[in-house]
């Protein structure tokens, strides 16, 4: 019973110690917090990599693909069927896109990926990462006549109703120049005392001088790249009423972050849903031409992974196939490039990979089949790494901290000395002395992991608010949304993790108090009943 | 040498010696003593005369390098170090020149140390409500019962002096060790003390061995024994002479 008195009345009156448990309780507060953004972040990025890839995903590397997927799907449910919980086919390509932005063409490459938006929805997060709420629910390469996310800074005026302002003020430009031209032409006319003379060179030299260029692509694309046309468009295309085939670019294809004079982070945007893109592709003969296509953009994709977002674009399946010559024309038999499988709860992805692989070895077939995991391998590990390192060292701190805990504790032992001597006098044991220190020592322990435990969760609670109140000192930000496409820090807290930091803490404040517990433990007690 | 059954404790040609830089510093050279069960026994000498140390022994908190200390009847200095502590804890009290109060504990916590310490934590739940009665009691006993909550910081010298004999009477034992209980006092807070220790004598029939320097204060007590260089002055003499000559010898080498 003395024990615990005197335990607990030490812990009370010696603030020297609960000075030395303080770096305990930061080290555990830092664990804990490192643990979180850590594990929050790695869950982050298992979502979104998780989201974006299917479990498994069959790439056949040949420029035409690989013919009648339906037959591989069929072939691939009789190996795996009871593992499989949904499949989409897709057709891949590489292609380059072309913005026209005042008046300017802005190239990008892209991966063009023609995708079953039903199907493709179930083997991966698509339409989670669209703008518009509708497409969200639904996806379609429909144009929406308004609502998208408009709310979001610097995010322009979108959908069918900028298009039809956009065309009816590109069509008032169109007259407007038609009208200065003939003017000019009629003054020049005048000036000479010539008389009138159509010169329609003129017309055309004049038109790019004016600064408001609209999409005036046709300038632009060299010429001999075969022109598409606007696939099943009338003859007669009107922007304000009528649309391409519709794409969904990846969002960072189309736009850029940057900084401005306060600081603050701002997207600028080179297209918006509503405007055409043009798109050119190889096709998929033997003898691969070009093919040069005008899209409409019609929502943008933002999944938060900058690869994805910077890479991808998405255009119906059927009307890339089409385009790129994949369909028969005789049988009808369509081909893809990518077959992706989502699997049920709990499977193991790695035996199907393996199953898939012997149906198909690489020897014969230019197919990769590949999970999830295995294309993100590298990032996973770098990450788990990373939080395994951190680990290391917070630990290392909290064992500094514990040298702090022996010394201190030898400091109070000798401080007590009479009082030693004085329990031993009063019939106290050896053991009983040394539990006192013991149980002083895991006491210590206890209060600063727990004071550490409660910080730790609290600051991981309001980590937002306390990283701008950081910014908002330092001037510097914490968490540069540029770079991390987070606007805000994922957290996640382990109650295990918890655990664990905890005990260690404790374990180490306890074993810090073992060797001056050992030495009030030995102290004979005359010597100590004299100390003076 | 006494052998009557009346002796409650009795020492039997103690000796004992410190050693320091292999020179063997002799401080008890063969004590044979006994003190009569009911009496208060005073034991007097000068400083480094190893009265205290002598005290150590029969408290069994030091060993002796030759001889026998024996209580009630039966030998404890070679006993098992669980058997010493509860004989410390249970069977005697032992009161100090500096009061040692252990200071993070109230007056009444620290007379129930002793309690505590034998008892387990459910064991001394079980029982608190008797041990803080008898822990009062006993504080009432040396008047400082309105004083139970004060830490021994918020003492006198002559209260502290108080709790310790109230804390040293919490195990009901049959003997009171007392080192210079007045040493640390002035003359009449000290007085005060020593007729609360012959109170206890006389009413409780407790058995105390007192230690001290002042002859005064050993007076007071029913037996007074002498010790001088490590020995009984009464059968000291030899022994003393052979001490002289030695140091005599000691000289002749240094020199």
């Amino acid at each position: 019973m003395y024990r615990l008195l005197l335990c607990f009345r030490y812990l009370r009156t010696r603030y020297i110690a609960l000075a030395s448990i303080i770096s305990v309780t930061l080290g555990v507060a830092t664990l804990i917090v490192v643990n979180s953004v850590m594990a929050g972040f790695s869950a982050e990025m298992h979502e979104r990599l998780h989201g974006l890839a299917s479990d498994i995903v069959i790439e056949c590397h040949a420029s035409g693909g690989m013919p009648d997927p339906d037959a591989h799907l069929d072939e691939i449910n009789r190996i795996v069927g009871d593992q499989i919980a949904g499949s989409s086919v897709s057709v891949h390509v590489p292609s380059m896109l072309g913005i026209d932005f005042n008046g300017q063409l802005i190239t990008h490459h892209v991966n063009l990926v023609g995708i079953d938006a039903e199907t493709y929805d179930n083997v991966s997060h698509f339409g989670r990462y669209l703008l518009h709420p509708d497409n969200k629910e639904s996806v379609t390469f429909d144009l929406r006549e308004d609502g998208y996310e408009e709310s979001r800074e610097g995010f322009p005026h979108s959908g069918w109703k900028y298009r039809r302002d956009h065309a009816r003020m590109e069509k008032a430009w169109e007259a407007e120049r038609k009208r200065i031209a003939e003017l000019s032409r009629e003054a020049a006319r005048l000036a000479s005392g010539k008389p009138q003379k159509d010169s329609p060179e003129m017309v055309e030299s004049d038109g790019p001088t004016i600064g408001f260029g609209g999409p005036t692509l046709g300038t632009v694309v060299p010429e001999g790249i075969r022109e598409e046309g606007a696939g099943d468009s009338p003859v007669y295309f009107d922007a304000e009423t009528d649309q391409y085939p519709g794409i969904i670019l990846g969002i960072a294809t189309c736009s850029n972050k940057s900084r401005d004079a306060e600081g603050n982070v701002r997207d600028h945007y080179y297209c918006r849903p509503g405007d055409d893109v043009r798109l050119m592709f190889p096709n998929a003969s033997d003898k691969p031409k070009v093919v040069n296509q005008k899209f409409t953009v019609v929502d943008l994709y933002e999944s938060g992974m900058s690869e994805y977002d910077s890479t991808f674009a998405f255009v119906r399946l059927d009307q890339l196939q089409d385009f790129r010559g994949m369909i028969d024309p005789i049988s009808g038999t369509t081909s893809v490039t990518t077959i992706q499988l989502k699997l049920i709860e709990g499977a193991d992805l790695n035996a199907v990979r393996d199953a898939l692989r012997q149906r198909f070895p690489p020897d014969t077939y230019a197919y990769s089949i590949q999970t999830w995991r295995d294309m993100q391998g590298p990032l996973l590990a770098a990450v788990r790494l990373e939080t395994t390192i951190l680990n290391i060292l917070l630990f290392l701190i909290i064992a500094v901290a514990g040298f702090g805990i022996l010394a201190t504790f030898f400091m109070i032992v000798v401080e007590k000395t009479r009082d030693i001597g004085t329990l031993k006098a009063l019939g106290a044991s050896g053991s009983g002395v040394m539990s006192i220190f013991l149980s002083y020592g895991l006491l210590l322990g206890i209060v600063g992991s727990g004071v550490g435990l409660i910080g730790g969760i609290a600051f991981v609670h309001n980590i937002n608010d306390i990283a701008s109140v950081i910014e908002k000192i330092t001037g510097q930000e914490v968490f540069d949304p540029t770079v991390y496409y987070f606007t805000e820090i994922p957290t996640i807290l382990n109650p295990f993790t918890l655990a664990w930091v905890m005990a260690g803490a404790i374990a180490i404040a306890t074993t810090a108090s073992v060797l001056p517990a050992i030495r009030a433990a030995r102290m004979h007690p005359v010597a100590a009943l004299r100390f003076e | 040498m006494h052998s009557s059954p009346e002796l409650l404790l009795e020492a039997r040609g103690i000796r004992k010696s410190y050693h320091k830089d292999k020179i063997e510093l002799p401080i008890l050279r063969g004590i044979d003593v006994g003190f009569v069960t009911g009496e208060m026994s005073a034991l007097v000498g000068r400083s480094g005369s190893g009265k205290s140390t002598l005290m150590h022994l029969l408290a069994t908190l030091d060993q002796p390098d030759s001889g026998e200390v024996w209580f009630d009847g039966a030998r404890i200095d070679n006993q098992s170090r669980a058997r010493r502590d509860h004989y410390r804890n249970s069977q005697i009290g032992i009161i100090f020149q500096f009061y040692h109060l252990l200071p993070e504990l109230s007056a009444i916590e620290n007379v129930l140390a002793p309690a505590m310490i034998r008892r387990s934590v459910l064991g001394y739940l079980r029982d608190r409500k008797s041990l803080r009665l008898r822990a009062e009691a006993m504080l009432d006993r040396v008047g400082l019962l309105t004083r139970s909550h004060h830490q021994p910081s918020e003492m006198s010298g002559g209260e502290m002096q108080r709790v310790a004999i109230a804390r040293s009477l919490m195990s009901d034992p049959k003997l009171l060790l007392a080192d210079e209980p007045t040493g640390n006092l002035d003359t009449e807070t000290g007085a005060t003390i020593l007729s609360l220790l012959r109170e206890l004598n006389r009413e409780d029939e407790l058995t105390i061995v007192m230690i001290t320097h002042d002859d005064s204060i050993a007076e007071t007590a029913d037996r007074c024994y002498r010790m001088c260089d490590g020995l009984l002055e009464d059968n000291a003499s030899d022994a003393a002479k052979n001490s002289r000559s030695n140091s005599a010898k000691l000289e002749t080498v240094a020199a």
